[in-house]
C-alpha cells in the first residue's frame, strides 16, 4: 500500500524528524511505501498533491495542528500524537492498513469523507505556528490574493466599456452608457433584449455591465477567502454570505474584512465542537454552515446596520453644514473621505454629496457644485494611481499578486475606479488607508483651490471633454498621487527594515 | 562550525537527575561560545521537558530547545552506564543527546539537526555509539553518519 503522513512537534527540531524516520522505516519493513512531510523548523517540503491523491491512507503524528490539512481530506486517517510514532511506528502502520481496508470495504464511509473534502484543494498562505499578527496578515493576504483577479477583470472591463462608449456616443458616452443594464425595464436599454453585434454602444454597455457584475464579487470573495484561510472549508459559507451582506449594506471592503474574520473564527469554533458520533457526519455539510452563517449574518446586520446608517447620516449632515461654498476646507474633507474606505460608506457619502450637487438645474459652468465634483473625482483617482506608482517604483515592497494588481491599477485609477486600490488596503489597512487619506485630501483641496471643474459624475480620463481647467486638475491629481505613493513607500520600507533587523 | 567536537562528548556521565545531567552536558558548550547564556538555555530546555519528558523507548533521552542563549546548532553526547531517568516508560536513558539550536536560525543550519534526529531512530547508529571506546570515535561516527552523510 501507499501511505502519506505529517509529523510535527512543539520545538520542531527532534521529534518531528524521529517520528518521520520511524514511520518510514516501519512502512518499509512491512512492505509499504510511505512519504512523510516533516512540518518542523528546518522547513517542510509539501508532499506533491498527486502523491497524496494516490495514497491509501494518511498518518498524522503531530503535536501541532497539521498545516493545510485540507490537502489530505477524504482519506482514511490515523491521527495520533508525535510520540506514538516514535515509540510504536509499526503499530501505526498496521492501523493505517486496517483503516484503508475498512474504507474500501465500506463505501458509505468513504463517500461521507469525500463529501467533506475540498474541491481541488484551494491554497492558503497560512502558517498556523506564526504569531497572531503574522497570522492575521496571512488571513488578509489569502483573501486579497483571491480578490485581485476580480478587481483586474472587472476594472479593466469597466474602463474598456467607458472607452468604447466615448467612441460610440461622443463626449457624454461614459455617462450615458450607465443607463444600459443587462435587464432593464425599457427594452431599448436592456442588453438582453436589444443586443446587436453591429452596435458599438451595445458592446460598450455589455463590457461595462459584465465588469460591474465582476465587481459585485469583490467584497464577498475577499470576505469568503479570509474566512477560508482561518477555518478551511467550513469558513466559506459564512465568509461569502457575510461579505455579500456587507456589500448590500454599503459597508465596503472594511465591512468585508469584519465579516471574513468573524465568519472564519465562528466557523472554526463550531467545527471544533465535540459532538456525538451520529451528528458528526452532518456537521460539515449542514450544521457548521447553517449556524455560522446565521450568527455572522445576523450579528453583522443587527449590530453594525444602524451604526453604519447613523455614520452616513452624520457625515451627510456635516457636509451639508459646510455647504457647497465650503471651498478649500470642503475639498480637503471630501478628498479625505474619498480616500478613506474606497467605495465604503464614508466614500459613498462624499460621492453622493458631489453627484447630488451637479444635478441642480441651471448651474453655471464654473458653479461650485462642479468644482466639488472635480475634487471628489480627482481624490477618488489618487489611491489606485498611487498604488500603481508605488509598485512600479519599489516592487520589492509588494507581493507578486500586488505587483500584478499594480499594473492594472494604472488603468483603473485613470478611469476613477477607486476599487483598484482595495487589494492593497485590505492586505495592509492601517498604512494604506493613512497614506491614501493624506494624498486624497491634498488632491481634493488643490482641485477646489485651482478651480478645476467636472460636469461628469464618473469616468476619469474618459470624460476629459467635460472637465474644466484640465491641466490644473491633472496637476492636483499628480501631487496627491506622489504624496500617497511616497508615504506608502516610506511606511513599508521602514517596517521592512525593522523586520530584517529582527530576523 | 561542525555539530560536535570531542569536548562535547561525556562517555561516563554521572548525575542525580536529568536536570543536573543536562547542566553538565550544556556546560561543555560555554567555553567555545556555542552557548552564550547557560541559564537561559537551561531554562528553555527545562520548559520543553516540562511540556513532556523527552525520554524515548530504548534508553534514549533527547533534551533539546531552540534558545536565544545558543549561537551555533550543536550536539552534546552523554553516555551513562547505570542510566538516568528521562521520563520514558520502559526505563532510564543510557544515551543522551542534548540538542541545542539557535532561536530563529536559518533553515539550512537546522537541517543538520533534522538529519541527526532521523539517525537516532537507527539501531545501528545507537549501537555504534554505545560501543564507542573514545570521544574521538563518537565524534567520528557522528561526523560520518550525520554531517557528511
Amino acid at each position: 500500500m501507499k501511505f502519506v503522513g505529517v509529523t510535527s512537534c512543539p520545538t520542531g527540531i527532534a521529534h518531528t524528524y524521529m517520528a518521520a524516520e520511524a514511520l518510514e522505516q516501519a512502512a518499509k519493513d512491512a512492505g509499504h511505501e510511505m512519504v512523510v512531510e516533516t512540518q518542523g523548523s528546518a522547513g517542510s517540503d509539501p508532499i506533491p498533491q498527486s502523491v497524496i491523491d494516490a495514497a491509501d491512507a494518511v498518518i498524522f503524528a503531530h503535536d501541532l495542528p497539521v498545516k493545510d490539512a485540507h490537502r489530505f481530506a477524504g482519506k482514511p486517517t490515523v491521527d495520533v500524537g508525535v510520540k506514538r510514532a516514535i515509540s510504536d511506528g509499526p503499530a501505526l502502520v498496521a492501523q493505517a492498513v486496517a483503516a484503508a481496508a475498512d474504507f474500501k470495504a465500506n463505501p458509505a464511509k468513504a463517500a461521507a469523507a469525500a463529501a467533506a473534502a475540498p474541491v481541488g484543494g484551494l491554497a492558503t498562505k497560512v502558517d498556523s505556528s506564526a504569531s497572531l499578527g503574522t497570522q492575521i496578515r496571512q488571513w488578509l493576504m489569502t483573501g486579497v490574493s483571491y480578490m485581485i483577479p476580480f478587481v483586474a477583470a472587472g476594472g479593466i472591463l469597466i474602463a474598456l466599456g467607458f472607452m468604447l462608449a466615448q467612441v460610440a456616443l461622443g463626449e457624454n458616452g461614459a455617462i450615458d452608457i450607465t443607463k444600459y443594464d443587462i435587464v432593464a425595464k425599457d427594452a431599448a436599454f436592456s442588453i438582453m433584449d436589444s443586443f446587436n453585434p453591429f452596435s458599438l454602444t451595445m458592446w460598450a454597455a455589455l463590457l461595462f455591465r459584465v465588469g460591474v457584475a465582476a465587481f459585485g464579487f469583490l467584497v464577498p470573495v475577499l470576505s469568503g477567502f479570509i474566512a477560508y484561510a482561518i477555518a478551511d472549508r467550513p469558513g466559506l459559507v459564512p465568509g461569502f454570505v457575510g461579505g455579500a451582506l456587507a456589500g448590500t449594506m454599503g459597508a465596503g471592503f472594511l465591512g468585508g474584512l469584519v465579516t471574513g474574520i468573524l465568519g472564519g473564527l465562528v466557523a472554526r469554533w463550531i467545527s471544533r465542537w465535540k459532538v456525538a458520533k451520529g451528528v458528526r457526519g452532518v456537521m460539515p455539510v449542514v450544521v457548521t454552515p447553517l449556524l455560522s452563517t446565521l450568527i455572522v449574518g445576523g450579528l453583522f446586520v443587527i449590530v453594525l446596520g444602524r451604526p453604519i446608517k447613523a455614520l452616513m447620516e452624520a457625515l451627510t449632515n456635516g457636509l451639508n453644514g459646510l455647504g457647497v461654498g465650503g471651498g478649500l476646507a470642503l475639498g480637503l474633507v471630501l478628498g479625505a473621505m474619498m480616500g478613506f474606505d474606497l467605495g465604503g460608506p464614508v466614500n459613498k457619502v462624499a460621492y453622493t454629496f458631489a453627484t447630488t450637487g451637479i444635478t441642480t438645474a441651471g448651474l453655471a459652468t464654473n458653479a461650485p457644485q462642479f468644482k466639488i465634483m472635480a475634487a471628489v473625482m480627482a481624490a477618488g483617482m489618487v489611491a489606485p494611481l498611487a498604488m500603481a506608482l508605488a509598485t512600479t517604483l519599489r516592487p520589492k515592497l509588494f507581493t507578486e499578486p500586488e505587483q500584478e494588481n499594480g499594473r492594472a491599477a494604472w488603468l483603473l485609477g485613470a478611469s476613477f475606479i477607486s476599487e483598484g486600490a482595495i487589494p492593497f488596503a485590505a492586505a495592509d489597512p492601517v498604512r494604506i488607508i493613512a497614506s491614501s487619506v493624506v494624498g486624497s485630501a491634498i488632491t481634493g483641496g488643490l482641485v477646489m483651490a485651482f478651480g478645476a471643474t467636472s460636469r461628469a459624475p464618473h469616468g476619469g480620463i474618459w470624460v476629459l471633454p467635460l472637465i474644466g481647467n484640465f491641466l490644473l486638475f491633472v496637476l492636483a491629481l499628480a501631487i496627491g498621487v506622489a504624496v500617497t505613493a511616497g508615504i506608502v513607500v516610506a511606511l513599508k520600507s521602514r517596517d521592512h527594515s525593522l523586520a530584517d533587523a529582527a530576523a | 562550525m561542525s555539530l560536535i567536537s570531542q569536548t562535547q562528548v561525556i562517555l561516563d556521565l554521572a548525575a542525580p537527575d536529568r536536570h543536573e545531567a543536562t547542566r553538565t552536558l550544556a556546560t561543555t558548550l560555554v567555553a567555545d561560545g556555542r552557548c552564550t547564556d547557560l541559564d537561559l538555555f537551561l531554562s528553555d530546555v527545562r520548559k520543553r521537558e516540562e511540556q513532556m519528558a523527552t525520554g524515548l523507548p530504548g534508553g534514549i533521552g533527547i533534551p533539546h530547545a531552540r534558545s536565544a542563549g545558543i549561537s551555533t546548532p550543536s550536539l552534546v553526547f552523554g553516555r551513562s552506564r547505570e542510566g538516568i531517568d528521562w521520563g520514558a516508560e520502559d526505563g532510564p536513558a543510557t544515551l543522551i543527546f542534548l540538542i541545542a539550536a539557535p532561536d530563529g536560525g536559518g533553515e539550512a543550519h537546522l537541517a543538520i539537526l533534522a538529519k541527526l534526529a532521523r539517525k537516532l531512530m537507527r539501531k545501528e547508529f545507537r549501537q555504534a555509539l554505545t560501543d564507542a571506546a573514545t570521544e574521538a570515535e563518537v565524534v567520528e561516527i557522528i561526523e560520518r553518519e550525520v554531517v557528511n552523510a
